[in-house]
Formats: structure tokens, C-alpha cells, sequence
């Protein structure tokens, strides 16, 4: 009697064992290099704000280190603590500190390290308006309230003279999943707003009266470019690599600062000189003629005890380059770097890692 | 013809030409996305595209070399998890079966069926990543492999249930026993249908990401075994197309072109398959 | 079906094997390997079992904080907030009920319509060829069916249906409010298109199985090819039908991440269809790895054993409504 399965049974072990080839040697294909075979993957996850630098940090390190790969997620900040809280990363990063409560939660020791300076931007596109926008505090906060409904609002027209702004309802764009790009926003419009602060509060995840959810900076930079009449909040590099319009902001002096490198820095002056031990600190709605409103600094979340020892040495070797050669990646792409006093204060504390 | 019977016809020929305008929708609908996907996806598919691991956010380059072997890996552990239960379960209900227990077996199949992809990723979380304290693409598999349990199941049974009596009968009437009789004759008999029945199990979770957002994860870099992080295609188009990079968008087209021509090639090679079995054993 | 080892006869015996005569012959059958096989496939039916009970253990243990706290309160209350911990499932079950009760609006009369034309008017090969070509849009992943929402289907909602709707149909309150492209039509139109195949091959599987004599005797009677169609033919197959609407309905409700990308992701009830929602598997695949908290979490996976409930009910009914259909047409046949 004819046998079809042997025929089928063949070409099964034949599809078995090329899958399990294909699986198990990536160096199949030659332009990728092999892993050397000690290497190192360590897993991070958290907050996109800083995840341009980040990205290009850990690329640059495998470079210098080929038999070390950081593969860093990111999926918000939210995603960091709970990822690390969870025990299923080895650290994380958020640009909104751990609370109390969170720490609370942990089994051991969490050790904040902030890596660079950034700055939450309000992005927006509107069709026809090519001018930078000016946005005082009180109109930021309106709009996210969702008491500021069109763009030929007083309070907006009133701030940017010389600009025909449009009579459209304006549709904001705000983060669906848990963020420290939030935690930045929100923390500063509960500053200059007292309903904000007693309505939304400050948190990585809020209960937004109004608008539309992106995930990540990524999503809300890719909303607000697709959405006409939108206005969103991004980490500044997103804006400029997407080549997207961002506003000024009034900062607590009066004067409209666009966000920048000097900007940023200026905002973390007062801060660095008074650092506190745990790097926990906020630095929105700081004091300075210059400084820019919504600065804030991002921290990596590193537990305090790390039992492998190869992983601990990794990533306490990837600390002191990223404090010292990594800050040199910084401006290209519009980070602001660790103030001096800041990365002396780092070093000493990198000693606390242990395992 | 009376006004009245004018008025039927009519009504029949308006009523039989919406029929074919809802045909047409629904296959141009079909059509519209692989033409579009093609010309979209094929254009960004270049070689850098299939050998590359992605560049750091912002640079345009880099591929996606690690995902396709990623979903690769996710499907060979759904392989092994999934297709040897769901087999011998449709061999136990075909050949074996007591009325109520393999009642209460297809039903859990069916329900596990409609269990929705995300449900199950979190499933898989609680019961393997959190106990293993790390994401892996162990994780990602079994996911994916309890999902072609029902499926599995049903098609085995059906094709096992399909060959005649008589074989079964012709075996043992020789002395086979009945275990022998299953395995040489029935199985190798029912063997075209319950193959191609695996492979389109296979291709249905290939595309499936929900169960992988907190499961296999995703990775920049080469996974090595089964224990780590690893990208897979339906993530990776899911974090592209929602970013603003066009670079990324382009990448997440030509993604999308090779997940999709990979399903549809498996399905309309099964699909064929079975439409020429002729069953020359039909007695 | 199955054969059975009989037991050799003996001449004499009149009583049924008693015990021990039994659990020799199994020792027996043990030893021929029957048995073997019977146990080790029967191991393996029955991991599909347990694994169901854990899935459902899992997800009800992990539960029992928001279950706890806001008990029936959960499915009634609108808020989301994760910073004062209330949580609520009433925006999630809208969205989800919404989207895909406006998606079945679209994709009954188009499946069924297009089942009616495959089965009763179009020859047999080119019926065959066409439900081929549709059901390969069954195998079609949900990333794609999102990658083609957000890029295609969006810009075109927003730039010219939804402003043609709004323009025409303005006064219902359906149609209001801003345009944003995303929203609950584009997650409905995404959902509808990801269904219709499964409306349309299982209809038009029922309604070829209704007897040829049923049809005939209509047009015998005088009855036009449609009056045949939609008044005998169709309410002979009705229940099949319903049955492919519900498991239509089960797709829906768990479809993630085709939604996610298109529904605009805002946990808020509008009576607008432009306005952007959200549903209960998109929350979870947005929220769930960060969801910092324990009530935070367990709140989304409560939301989770939710739809499983709600899927499995329907998906139930809806194995039973194809059964009976199919059972009724093979007494007549």
C-alpha cells in the first residue's frame, strides 16, 4: 500500500532541522557578526524619553565591548518600575522617580542614577501655521484640561501676536501607557495650576479629561505628525527628529525659553548644587532668567544587589563610561549632559551596588 | 405581465445584483490590502532589510534579521508544545474517545479557541515569565503553542474520523493490534489533512502579537537560545508603525510584506494540498 | 466506530466478567500496548482540560484585589484612574460593545449578502474560487490589518467619510463632535472587514446544505430566484447563520492590536462614533507591563477574565446554533 506520510514525514525532519539550524546559529547570515560565545545580554526596560540616547549608548558599548549587549526596552516608564519591581529585568529607567510606596515595594534596595537632561516640548501641527508658537502656562494647562478648545482661543492668541491662528477644534495627544514623559508633564502643570493639581494630580498614568492616546514618545510624536490641528507632549529629540514644530514655554521669570541645551542645563543649576542622596529631585518650573520650565533629569533604576557577579560588574562598568565618555553623545542629539557636581556625586554612589 | 409581477422581478434583479456588489466588496477588500502591501512592502524590502539588526532610534538602515528568526524560534517551541498535544487529543477523541469525557475535551478545545490572543499572553505571563523572572521567548512559544492545541485538535479528528471503517477493520482482521492499526494505517491515511491542518495552525499564530507584548518581549540584538528576550516580526511592525520615523514605517511595511506572504503561501499551499486529495481510499 | 476486544467466548458463561476476569483482560491489553495508547492520548486530552482550569484559575486568583474593593461597582463605574486608584470597566465594555456592534452592522449584510451570491447564484467553481480567495483574508494577522488601519483607512475617515457624514448626517448625535480619524468607526470598519469571512464561509456553508427540495418547491410555486432565496431558503439556514454571527462576534470582542491602533485609545463613553474609545483587550495590551500597583494591575486582569467570560458565553451559543443548524439539515437531507 502507497506510504504518502513517509514522503511528508521526510519533508517535516527536513523543515525541523533547517528551522532549528536557522534558530541556533545567527551567524548563518554573514554581515551580522557572531556573538562571541562569553557574552553578556542584560535586560533593561523603561521610559522613551531618553530612549534615543540610550539606544545609542548601549550601541556604542557594544562596540567598544563586543561580547556585551544591553537590550533595552522601552515601554515607558511605568513599564520600568513594574518590570523591575516584577524581577524581570535587571534595571530599569524611568523619568519619574520611584515613589515611596513603589520603593516600599521592592525586596531590595533600589539606587536611582540620573544619565542625562531633557525637556518635555508641546509639538503641534497646525496646517497653515509655520511660526513658532509661544504657550504660557495657563494656556498649557487649559488645553489639557480640555477648557482651551480651539486654537483662536484668547489666551493663545493673546501670546502670539502676528499669528493667524486658526478657529479649529484643537485635538490633544497624550500618552496611553505608563510614563515618565507624563510624570515631567504633569508634575509641571500641577505647579502652575492649581486645578490641575487637585484634579489630575502628578503620575506616570493619569485620568486625562480629554484627547487621544499614543504609546510611547513615539506614538504621540507619530499622532500628533498624522493628526492636522494636534498638539501633543514629546522629549525634545523626538520633535527635532521628526522634524515637527515645538512651542516656547514661559517659564516662572516671564520669559518664553525654547527648549535647548543651554535652556535645559540652566534649569538644573539650583538642583545640582543641592542634590539630594537619593537623586530623587524635580526640576520643572525651575528658577533661572533662562532656564527652561519643563527640564527634568532621567534616572536608571539599579537594585542594589546584584547577585551575578558578571552582570553587576557590567553594569557598573557601563555606569562610569556612561558618566564620563557616553556624555559626549549627548548633544548631538539634544540631551542635555550631567552637570559636573552631579556625575562626582554618581561616581561615589556607584559604589553602593553590591551583590 | 401585471404591475405586480414587474415589481418582483424587479425586486429580484436589485436584490441578486446586491448579492454580487457584496461580493465584490469583500474580495476587492482582500485584494486592495496584498496589492497595497506589496507595493508598499515589496519596495522596502531590500537585502539590508532580511540580514540587519535594527540601527538605534533615529537612524535610518538597519533590518530586522533578529525578528525573522525570532518568529522563527517562537514557532518551533509553539511546534513542540502545541502540535504533539493537540494530535494525539484528536487521536484520543477519533479512535478512543468515551462519549462524555470527549465532550467535555472539545468543548475546553472550542473555549480555549475563542480565548482572546491578549487573555492568553497573560496567562503565559503569570505562569511563566513571572516564575522565571525573565522574559524569554520560552514564554512566547508556549503562548503561541496552547493557541494550536484547538485548532489542532479539531482538524486531526476530523481527518481521523474521515477514513472509512474498513481500513480500520482491514488492519485488524490481519492481527494488527489496535494501537498498531491507529499508527500504520489510519494516521498515514488521514496524514495529508492533518499536516496541512498543522501547518495553517501554524501560520495563524504566526502573526498573532498580542500574546508576545509581555511574553517573548523584544530585543535589539540576537537572542541566543530559548531563555532570552527575542524580537518577532508582529512586534516589531506593531512599535515601527506606531513611532514617527518614516524609516521605521518603511521597515514596518516590508514586515508586513514578508509576514504576510509567509501566511499566505503556507495557507494556499495547504489549501491546495487538500483540495487534491482525491481520496482514491474512499471505500 | 472503535473496535472492541472480545472476549473469547466460553461455553457455560452466562454471568457478565466479574472483577478480576476484568482487570486481567486489562492487564492484557496493557501488555499488547492498546492500552498504552489509550492512556497516553487520553493524558494528552486531558492537558487541554487542565490547562483551560488553570487559565481560568489564574485569572480569577488574580482578580480578587479589584473584586474585592469595588465589587458589581467594577462594571458600572467610568472612571480609569490610576493615580487615585478607582478603576472601572464601563468605558472598556462600551468601547468594546460599540465597536463591535457597529462592525456586525457592517459585516452581516455584507457576509451574508455575499454568501447568499456564492452559494445561490454563482457557479459552483467560480463560488469555490471566490470563498477560497475570502477565506484567505481569515489568515490575514491583525498587526497587518492595523498597520493598513492607521496608514490607509485613518486619513481616508478623516479626510473624507467622516466630514461627508458629519455634513449629511450632522444631527445625529452619532455624528459630532471633532474628527480625529481614529476613533470608534475606524476601529468598527477595521473589526467589520476581520470578520466578514467568518460570517460569509460559514453561511454560505449552511445555506448550500439546505435541501435542494425546499428551493424547488418555492420556484415551483411561482416564487422569484430572490423571493426563494430570501424567504425559504434563508429562514431554513437562519439559525447556522446566527451561529457564524455570534462566532463573528467572539472574533471581534478579543480582537487587540488591530483596535489598539486605531480606536485613539481614551477610556471615555461618547455617544459620537468619531470620538476616540477604548477596549478591554486594548487597555490591557497598552497598560499591562506597567501597570504599577497591585490593584492596578489585577484591575486589568479582572478586565481580562471579563471578556474571557463574555467570549466564551457567545462563542457557546454559538456552537450550539450551528450544531442544531446542521443537525436539522442532515434529518431532512
Amino acid at each position: 500500500m502507497k506510504k504518502p506520510s513517509t514522503s511528508l514525514l521526510k519533508l517535516a525532519v527536513a523543515c525541523a532541522i533547517f528551522l532549528l539550524g536557522f534558530t541556533s546559529s545567527p551567524a548563518l547570515s554573514s554581515p551580522a557578526p557572531a556573538p562571541p560565545a562569553d557574552r553578556v545580554q542584560i535586560i533593561g526596560a523603561g521610559a522613551t524619553f531618553p530612549y534615543p540616547i540610550y539606544s545609542k549608548w548601549f550601541d556604542e558599548y557594544h562596540k567598544l565591548h563586543p561580547d556585551i549587549e544591553i537590550n533595552y526596552q522601552s515601554i515607558g516608564s511605568g513599564g520600568g518600575i513594574r518590570q523591575l519591581l516584577a524581577g524581570t529585568v535587571d534595571f530599569g529607567a524611568s523619568d519619574g522617580p520611584m515613589t515611596d510606596e513603589q520603593l516600599g515595594q521592592a525586596k531590595e534596595k533600589i539606587y536611582h542614577f540620573p544619565t542625562v537632561l531633557g525637556a518635555d516640548v508641546p509639538t503641534y501641527n497646525i496646517p497653515g501655521v509655520d511660526q513658532e508658537l509661544k504657550f504660557s502656562p495657563e494656556a498649557l494647562a487649559g488645553i489639557f484640561l480640555g477648557k482651551i478648545t480651539k486654537w483662536n482661543d484668547s489666551e493663545l492668541t493673546r501670546a502670539n501676536a502676528g499669528v493667524s491662528l486658526p478657529g479649529n477644534d484643537i485635538v490633544v495627544v497624550h500618552r496611553s501607557d505608563g510614563s515618565g514623559t507624563t510624570y515631567i508633564w504633569t508634575d509641571y502643570l500641577s505647579k502652575v495650576s492649581d486645578e490641575w493639581k487637585t484634579r489630575i494630580g502628578r503620575n506616570t498614568s493619569v485620568n486625562w479629561p480629554v484627547g487621544l492616546g499614543g504609546k510611547g514618545n513615539e506614538g504621540v510624536s507619530g499622532l500628533v505628525k498624522q493628526t492636522p490641528y494636534s498638539i501633543g507632549y514629546v522629549e525634545l529629540v523626538y520633535a527635532i527628529q521628526n522634524h515637527m514644530p515645538y512651542g516656547r514655554v514661559r517659564n516662572s521669570s516671564g520669559n518664553s525659553v525654547k527648549a535647548d541645551l543651554a535652556s535645559v542645563t540652566a534649569a538644573a543649576a539650583g538642583a545640582s548644587k543641592e542634590m539630594p542622596d537619593d537623586f530623587r529631585v524635580s526640576i520643572t518650573n525651575a528658577p533661572g532668567k533662562t532656564a527652561y520650565p519643563i527640564s527634568s533629569f532621567t534616572w536608571l533604576l539599579i537594585p542594589g544587589k546584584i547577585d551575578d557577579a558578571r552582570k553587576r560588574q557590567t553594569i557598573t562598568d557601563f555606569l562610569h563610561w556612561m558618566m564620563t565618555d557616553g556624555q559626549k553623545f549627548c548633544e548631538p542629539l539634544a540631551y542635555a549632559p550631567l552637570p559636573k557636581a552631579v556625575v562626582a556625586k554618581e561616581m561615589k554612589a556607584i559604589s553602593r551596588i553590591g551583590g | 405581465m401585471s404591475y405586480r409581477r414587474v415589481w418582483r422581478k424587479c425586486v429580484n434583479g436589485l436584490m441578486l445584483g446586491l448579492t454580487g456588489l457584496c461580493t465584490v466588496v469583500t474580495v476587492s477588500v482582500l485584494f486592495f490590502i496584498l496589492g497595497y502591501l506589496v507595493w508598499h512592502g515589496g519596495r522596502a524590502l531590500n537585502w539590508e532589510f532580511i540580514t540587519r539588526l535594527p540601527k538605534p532610534v533615529g537612524e535610518s538602515g538597519g533590518g530586522m534579521a533578529n525578528a525573522i528568526v525570532g518568529s522563527a524560534k517562537l514557532l518551533l517551541v509553539a511546534a513542540l508544545v502545541g502540535l504533539p498535544v493537540g494530535f494525539m487529543g484528536g487521536v484520543y477523541l477519533a479512535e478512543f474517545g468515551g462519549r462524555t469525557f470527549s465532550f467535555l475535551v472539545r468543548y475546553t478545545a472550542d473555549l480555549l479557541n475563542g480565548v482572546p490572543s491578549i487573555v492568553m499572553g497573560i496567562f503565559a505571563y503569570t505562569v511563566v515569565v513571572l516564575p522565571m523572572h525573565h522574559f524569554s521567548a520560552l514564554a512566547g512559544g508556549l503562548a503561541l503553542g496552547v493557541m494550536l492545541v484547538p485548532i489542532v485538535l479539531r482538524s486531526t479528528e476530523e481527518f481521523l474520523r474521515s477514513v472509512p471503517q474498513s481500513l480500520r477493520e482491514g488492519a485488524l482482521a490481519l492481527g494488527a493490534k489496535k494501537w498498531r492499526a491507529i499508527a500504520t494505517v489510519v494516521v498515514p491515511a488521514a496524514a495529508r489533512g492533518i499536516a496541512t491542518g498543522m501547518l495553517l495552525s501554524l501560520a495563524r499564530v504566526a502573526g498573532e502579537t498580542a500574546p508576545l507584548l509581555f511574553t517573548s518581549f523584544n530585543n535589539r540584538f540576537w537572542s541566543s537560545g530559548f531563555n532570552e528576550p527575542t524580537a518577532s516580526l508582529p512586534v516589531m511592525i506593531y512599535t515601527y508603525a506606531l513611532s514617527a520615523y518614516d524609516d521605521w514605517h518603511r521597515q514596518a511595511w516590508a514586515a508586513g510584506f514578508v509576514l504576510l506572504s509567509l501566511v499566505l503561501v503556507a495557507n494556499i499551499g495547504a489549501r491546495l494540498i487538500l483540495a487534491r486529495k482525491q481520496s482514491p481510499l474512499r471505500g | 466506530m472503535g473496535t472492541v476486544l472480545v472476549e473469547r467466548a466460553r461455553p457455560g458463561r452466562e454471568r457478565p466478567p466479574g472483577v478480576g476476569e476484568r482487570a486481567r483482560s486489562w492487564v492484557r491489553r496493557l501488555q499488547s500496548g492498546d492500552e498504552i495508547a489509550h492512556l497516553v492520548t487520553l493524558v494528552f486530552a486531558s492537558s487541554i482540560f487542565l490547562v483551560t482550569v488553570l487559565l481560568v484559575f489564574e485569572l480569577y486568583a488574580n482578580s480578587t484585589l479589584p473584586l474585592h474593593k469595588f465589587g458589581w461597582l467594577f462594571f458600572v463605574t467610568r472612571a480609569w484612574d490610576p493615580v487615585f486608584e478607582n478603576f472601572g470597566a464601563l468605558p472598556f465594555i462600551y468601547g468594546t460593545v460599540v465597536t463591535s456592534a457597529v462592525a456586525l452592522l457592517i459585516a452581516v449584510p455584507l457576509g451574508v449578502g455575499a454568501a447568499i451570491f456564492l452559494a445561490e447564484l454563482a457557479p459552483p467553481r467560480i463560488s469555490d474560487a471566490l470563498t477560497f480567495v475570502i477565506e484567505l483574508l481569515a489568515a490575514v494577522p491583525s498587526v497587518i490589518f492595523g498597520l493598513l488601519g492607521f496608514f490607509v483607512l485613518v486619513p481616508v475617515l478623516r479626510n473624507v467619510v467622516e466630514p461627508f457624514l458629519k455634513s449629511t448626517l450632522g444631527s445625529l448625535p452619532l455624528f459630532q463632535g471633532p474628527i480625529y480619524g481614529v476613533g470608534f468607526l475606524a476601529a468598527a470598519l477595521v473589526l467589520a472587514i476581520m470578520i466578514v469571512p467568518f460570517i460569509l464561509s460559514v453561511s454560505r456553508e449552511v445555506l448550500l446544505a439546505v435541501p435542494v427540495e425546499q428551493r424547488e418547491a418555492a420556484l415551483a410555486l411561482g416564487a422569484t430566484h430572490w423571493e426563494a432565496t430570501w424567504k425559504v431558503v434563508v429562514p431554513y439556514a437562519r439559525t447556522g447563520i446566527l451561529g457564524s454571527i455570534f462566532l463573528a462576534l467572539a472574533r471581534a470582542l478579543g480582537e487587540t492590536v488591530a483596535v489598539t491602533m486605531v480606536i485613539g485609545n481614551d477610556p471615555k463613553i461618547s455617544a459620537s462614533l468619531f470620538a476616540p474609545g477604548y477596549s478591554i483587550a486594548a487597555v490591557i495590551a497598552n497598560e499591562f507591563t506597567e501597570a504599577t500597583g497591585d490593584l492596578y494591575v489585577q484591575a486589568l486582569i479582572e478586565l481580562g477574565l471579563v471578556l474571557f467570560i463574555v467570549t466564551f458565553m457567545i462563542n457557546g451559543l454559538a456552537r450550539l446554533l450551528i450544531l442544531a443548524t446542521t443537525a436539522r439539515g442532515s434529518e431532512h437531507a
